[in-house]
């Protein structure tokens, strides 16, 4: 059983578990939205006293802070005790189009060679990782949700907004992967 | 998610490059349940354990807010890799990058509070 687990997971269980999880929350009167914990942690450092947007009861939201920390202890627990040996199986293409961009396919689950501190604190890592970030934190806020809220919770409910959202999020995905990479790694 | 590669910068480098199935099969595979579960929800009209009934808020109508908000969270969905879910997932593996992300997410969350009324939505 527990072999089973370590094994990387076909995606219909993946799919099959996410669905799961949105259902779990749907009966206990919740949604299935990770995003708006960002907005809660600003509003919890104190950010409703300048900006109205923040100026809201967190505590009714700490059912999903809650869920951020159990998504966090689930990594822990997936990565000490149940990894799997093997390297992960990218698929032949990516690993070529990566290495044209000079990214080595390292068999890990990212590439070491970037997310590593002393490479965050260039310039191309900071504007990776903490200009990254901020993409997503303004745009999840902006469209009003994220993949969780949008492509997964918005779309089982047929929800025309979502459908735009999840259209908008291929399109950025779309352009960086293959306009701003070359420029960025070229 | 960890277990399905899905908080993986390869995977979705993967997928944006439509060299792969696996993506496209988790998000399809939880939004076609998604889709069955939620229209049985309101057929049979379901009650949550409160035993209230389970309403599905609509979101707010328009397109900007949603196509220009999806198209800069998808520019950070590649850079990073990951989606907010995923973020604290590979913090949890230690990857202590992902802090900087966290503090860049929380940068943006807070800057958009401040330009929310400039901008269309």
């Amino acid at each position: 059983m527990i072999d089973l687990i370590k094994q990387p997971w076909p995606w219909y269980i993946s799919g099959l578990t996410i669905s799961a999880i949105m259902l779990i929350l749907i009966f206990f009167g919740k949604s299935f939205g990770f995003s708006s914990n960002l907005r809660t942690i600003c509003s919890m450092m104190g950010a409703g006293r300048r900006v109205k947007f923040f100026d809201f009861d967190w505590r009714a939201q700490r059912w999903n802070l809650m869920f951020l920390t159990g998504a966090v202890i689930g990594g822990f627990i997936s990565s000490h005790w149940l990894n799997a040996e093997a390297p992960l199986s990218l698929s032949k293409a990516t690993i070529e189009d990566l290495a044209a961009l000079g990214i080595r396919f390292d068999g890990e689950l990212v590439p070491m060679e970037l997310f590593n501190l002393d490479f965050v604190f260039t310039a191309k890592g900071l504007f990776m990782f903490l200009g990254g970030g901020f993409l997503i934190g303004f745009g999840t806020r902006y469209a009003g949700g994220c993949t969780s809220g949008h492509a997964i919770s918005g779309l089982s409910d047929l929800q025309l907004p979502s459908l735009i959202a999840v259209i908008g999020f291929f399109i950025g995905g779309l352009i960086m992967t293959h306009l701003i990479f070359p420029l960025l790694f070229g | 998610m960890s277990k399905s590669e899905a908080i993986s910068w390869y995977r979705i480098q993967e997928m944006f490059r439509f060299q792969s199935f696996h993506m496209f099969g988790i998000i399809g595979t939880a939004v076609v349940i998604g889709v069955v579960a939620v229209s049985l929800i309101k057929r049979f009209g379901v009650k949550d354990v409160d035993g209230s009934a389970i309403l599905f808020k609509p979101k707010e109508s328009g397109w900007r807010r949603y196509l220009f908000g999806g198209i800069i969270f998808g520019f950070g969905w590649v850079l990073t890799g990951a989606c907010p879910g995923p973020v604290f997932v590979l913090l949890g593996q230690g990857y202590l990058v992902m802090l900087v992300v966290i503090l860049g997410a929380l940068s943006g969350t807070y800057v958009y509070g401040i330009l929310r009324s400039r901008l269309p939505h």
